[in-house]
Order: structure tokens, then sequence, then C-alpha cells
């Protein structure tokens, strides 16, 4: 079967920004697709061509089979698309933007009612369907541009940072109103910057730093190969850094990195919380004094250091600079 | 449904969203109404008790020139609401969905003819109210009432071209400030142009306002024998040049504002 999603060589700059830089990509049918990477990598611009909203300058992409430059017309009745910035109608009740939706996928008056309905239902929105969207929260808007996404019931779905923004409930409860929605069969590719996000919800995962993907695999391989968890010790003498950084060099399963502004180390470690315990053992042994310890899950900024050896920094000004003109 | 039958469809669709907005944020109708109505009472009121029109009294003389106000301002909407909706991501749903992406345009346009025939219907109920009237037949009313709302429609394309090229909302109320201003008052809306000095003169009676007011005025019968008549052209076939101005305005405004639209929507 070829893939839902097909890109080769995609390259769009903007005047000295080369936003994207070759990107190749594969989505197989009814598979989750993520995109990781920080602020300014390529995502959205990656979105956007695939959603017919960009022409790239070089490369090609076709999406359910359909190109997206020679076949734009035709693909956007196959795709649905949520866009890093909620496209919803403030002044319009919940029901009203979907229903207005539905009308320009030309589903029908009664259709575009019924359907309208149904996704308010199953998106927890059937009371405030009949407000304005003006008075939503964060997470209720956010939930509402996915129904509209959802309309026509497209095959495959762009969702661009469906959760940048939300505070953590509203995020796990889209998070679950996402798993539900590819449990039947729809194909997602979706952009994130965050690892946890990616994990949880992308059958593979593409790693994007300067408009080029960078890694791939499941999120089990990338762990593997940024290592483990990280167990993060925070001290108050500086000469104490090292000391710790030898005493638990057995456990650590990557490079120890060593702050000696914010006084921490971060050891990436194989086995957790067992090897959390075993680091205290093996630090009660030495003399120094440890002011917090704590062990947290890899993080976008391990995976980048890993693979790309810098930090996962926003590139430039100008992706906030045209946040702000939005 | 064929191309011609998915675009008047869409069209359809946007206007009601756009009549929506404009029920659930009334301050643009506001603006488009009491606007309006302040301009008659205030120029009915003030200035008509001080200056003198021969052969028609100057309360007649001025209402059409308040129409014309009403519709250069009302037009202004159009393009205040695209900056307004380029800033959210609106655009961005509406690209992505198998609509004509023509709608999105005639969507807003119409619905700015709706509201301008709103206000008016309320300029001509409050300005029966204190003295103005038709002197000709209903026929010739109605055209001037539907040459008003052609040059309007007209008149919204140009606004959403400055829209689109400026993009953004308070630059675009500064821009539309500024052009609007001259066009308005460098013309026969409140005074006889004829009798201003030289250049002033030949810049208002050409001034397309003008022509419109002048079209208004005939079209009506505000007008007087007595009134010094122009010499220039467009003020001697004042409704064919209206109605030329208009289409010409057409024809140059809305490829225009489409190309710019795509342009604006494509970064
Ligand atoms: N319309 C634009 N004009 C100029 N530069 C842009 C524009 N859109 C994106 N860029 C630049 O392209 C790069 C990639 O941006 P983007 O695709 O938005 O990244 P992401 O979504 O991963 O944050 C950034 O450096 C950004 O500044
Ligand atoms: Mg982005």
């Amino acid at each position: 079967m070829p893939p839902a999603i097909m890109a080769e060589g995609l390259v769009k700059k903007y005047g000295h920004v080369t936003a994207l830089d070759g990107m190749d990509l594969s989505v197989p049918e009814g598979t989750v697709f993520g995109l990781l990477g920080p602020n300014g990598a390529g995502k959205t611009t990656a979105v956007r061509i695939l959603t017919t909203l960009l022409k790239p300058d070089a490369g090609r992409a076709t999406v359910a089979g359909f190109d997206v430059v020679g076949d734009a017309r035709r693909l956007r009745s196959h795709i649905g698309a949520s866009g890093q910035y909620a496209a919803v109608d403030d002044h319009l009740t919940g029901a009203e933007n979907l229903e207005m939706v539905g009308r320009l996928y030309h589903l029908g008056t009664k259709q575009s009612k019924e359907r309208a309905r149904e996704l308010l239902e199953r998106f927890d929105l059937v009371e405030a369907g009949s407000r304005p969207v003006q008075g939503y929260s964060g997470g209720m808007r956010r939930r509402l541009d996915l129904a509209g996404a959802l309309v026509a019931n497209p095959p495959v779905l762009f969702l661009d940072e469906p959760t940048t923004g939300l505070d953590p409930r509203a995020r796990v409860g889209l998070w679950d109103v996402i798993s539900e929605l590819v449990a039947g069969g729809t194909t997602l590719l979706l952009t994130t910057q965050y690892m946890e996000e990616a994990d949880r919800l992308a059958d593979e995962i593409a790693v994007v730093d300067h408009g080029r993907v960078i890694a791939r695999g499941t999120a089990d391989e990338l762990k593997d190969q940024v290592g483990g968890d990280r167990i993060e010790l925070t001290v108050t003498n500086e000469a104490d850094l090292e000391t710790i950084r030898r005493a638990l060099a057995p456990l650590a399963v990557g490079d120890t990195q060593t702050d000696a502004t914010a006084l921490q180390v971060t050891v990436p470690v194989a086995h957790g919380a067992a090897s959390l315990t075993d680091a205290l053992g093996m630090l009660a042994a030495e003399r120094v004094t440890v002011r917090d310890v704590g062990l947290r899950r890899p993080t976008l900024d391990d995976v980048f250091l890993t693979l790309t050896g810098h930090e996962a920094t926003a590139r430039e000004n100008a992706t906030n600079a045209k946040e702000h003109s939005r | 449904m064929n191309a011609l039958q998915t675009a008047i469809a869409d069209g359809v669709t946007i206007t009601r969203r756009n009549a929506l907005k404009i029920k659930r944020a009334p301050d643009q109708l506001g603006g488009a109404v009491i606007l309006p109505i302040v301009f008659v009472l205030l120029f009915a009121y003030v200035f008509g008790s001080m200056i003198e029109m021969p052969g028609v009294s100057y309360r007649e003389y001025m209402v059409p020139g308040v129409f014309v106000v009403a519709i250069v301002s009302g037009a202004q909407i159009t393009g205040y609401t695209l900056t307004l909706d380029l800033r959210k991501g609106i655009f961005d749903r509406f690209r992505t969905l198998p609509m004509a992406p023509s709608a999105v345009l005639i969507g807003q346009t119409l619905c700015d003819v709706l509201m301008n025939l709103t206000s008016i219907v309320v300029m001509a109920l409050v300005g029966l109210l204190v003295g103005w009237r038709i002197h000709t037949t209903p026929y010739e009313a109605v055209m001037g009432f539907l040459l008003l709302l052609f040059f309007s429609y007209a008149f919204s394309w140009v606004t959403a071209t400055v829209a689109l090229a400026l993009r953004t909302p308070e630059v675009f109320n500064n821009v539309a400030t500024v052009v609007s201003m001259p066009l308005m008052f460098l013309s026969n809306v409140f005074v006889d142009s004829s009798r201003l000095p030289g250049p002033l003169k030949a810049v208002a009676e050409w001034n397309p306002v003008s022509t419109i007011v002048q079209a208004a005025r005939t079209l009506f019968g505000n007008t007087s024998p007595a009134l010094p008549v122009s010499d220039a052209w467009p003020l001697r076939h004042a409704v064919e040049v209206s109605l030329l101005w208009s289409a010409l305005i057409l024809a140059v405004f809305v490829p225009l504002a489409t190309r710019l639209y795509k342009k604006a929507v494509s970064r």
C-alpha cells in the first residue's frame, strides 16, 4: 500500500532563512507520525505544505495519493487540519463554527447540523456548543478546532502542536481524545515540542532540526539512542560536581552533564527508580552535600543534546516576530 | 456542484458567517447606523440654518451627500474585518477546505452591502423627518438607491485591497482615515463644488465621490435649475459616470484584491 503521506526533499526558503532543508517523510496509512522539534525547526512549514497552504520551493509531496501542488483542490476533501493557532470564529457559537465548516465541505444544511451535534457530543462541548466561542477556555477552543478538522471524516489528519499552551489537565484530556480518534484508523501527522507527547501518541517519530529530519524511529528506539531516564542532583559546593560525576560513572549510560552555574549533575541511567536507589547508596560513601535529587524522563533537550551536540534552542527570532504579527 | 454553484453556495455561507458576527458584536452596526443619523441631524440643524442654496433647501441638498459619506465609511468595515481575520488562523482553516477561494471576499463584501443598505434606509427615514424629500418618479428614486449600493459594493473591494496590502488593523485604520477624509471633504458633499477656488475646484469636480453625490441628487431631485451648472464632464453626466466609476473600480480591484488575498494567506 502506498504511504498516506509521502514527502521527498521538501525545501522552503524565506529570504535567508531555510525553513525546510530537504525534508523526507513517509507515513504508512492508519499510523500516527510525530514530528518532534524545537521552535523554528520547520514543523509548521512542513504541515502548511502538506495541507496545501504553502508551495514548496523544491521537492514533492503526496497526501492520500494526491500531489499537494498539482492536485491541491481535490486533496482538500481528503484531509483535516488543525493549525498551531485555533482557527475558530470568536463571535460564532461552537455549533455555528462546526456547521459553517460542514457547509464549506458541501455536506448540505441538514447533514452539517447533524455532524456538528455529533462532534460537540464527542468532544464534550454539548453545553458550550450554544455559546459564542469568545468565552471558551484554551482547552475548549482546541477541542473545537480539532472537531472542525474532523467534520468531513477525513482519512488523513494534521495537527500542528495541538497541546501547546494548554495546562497539564487539558493536555491529558486532549491526548485521550486524539488516542480515541486514531484508534478508528485515521492517519495522523502531529507536530510537537514535547517528547512525552510524541511518546504517548506516535507510532513513529521524526526528530527535526533546522528543516531536516535528524533521527527517526519509534519512541523506544529514540530513547535508547538518547539513554533512558535522567538522575538530576543539585549540590551546594561546586567541587562536589566532579566527585559525583566520578562516583556515579558506573550507572551512566551516556554523557554525564555538569552545570557549574546551576550546581547540577545530570546522569542518564538505564533502570529508572532502581538506578536512583543505587545512586543514593553509592553517594552515601562520598563526602558530598546533596541539596536535591530527582529522576526525570528524557526531554526534547536531552534528545537534541545527544543527537546534535547542541541544545534545542529556538532558532532566530523570526518565528516569534511572525507569531506576534498574527 | 459545478464551480459557479460552489462559489455561490460558499459565498452565501461566508456572508451568513459575517452577518452572525455583526449580530453578536453590534458595535459595527452601531457605527454604520448611529454615525449617519448624527451626520444627518448635525448637518441639517447646524449647517442647514446657516448655508443658503439658490432654489433648494440646504437640508435637501445635503442628505444625498451624507448618504455617500456613510457608505464610504461603511465600506471600510470590509477592510477592517479582513485585517482582523488575517490575524487569526481562520483563513488557514478556510484554505484547507474544498471551498471556492473567492467566497471569502465575496461573502465579506456582500455582507457589507447589507449593512450599507441598513444604514441608507435609516438615514433616508431620518432625512424624511428633517425635511428631505424625493421629487422624482419612484423608478428614478429606486435607481438612486441602487446606484448608491452598487458604488458601496465596488468601494468595499477598494478597502479590501488596501487592507490585504497593509494587513494590520491599526495601519489600515490610519490609512483609511487619511485617505477618506479628503475624498469626502474635497467634494460637493457639503458645498457646491463650482464655487471652490481654482485647483480645489478641479479636484472636487473630478472626485468620484462628487459624481456619485451629483447622481444621487439628480435621481432624487434634490437639485435646482437655479444652481450654477458645472461644466465638468463627470458632473454633467453624473449617473452614467457613476455607473462607469463603479464598474471600473470592480474591474480593477476585484482581481487585485483576489491576488493579494492569495498572497496574504499563503505566507
Ligand atoms: N512567513 C514566514 N516568513 C519568514 N520566515 C518564516 C515564515 N514562516 C516561518 N519562518 C521561519 O522558518 C523557520 C521554520 O519555522 P516554522 O516552520 O514555523 O517552525 P516550527 O513550526 O517548527 O516552530 C523559522 O526560522 C521561522 O522563523
Ligand atoms: Mg510551529
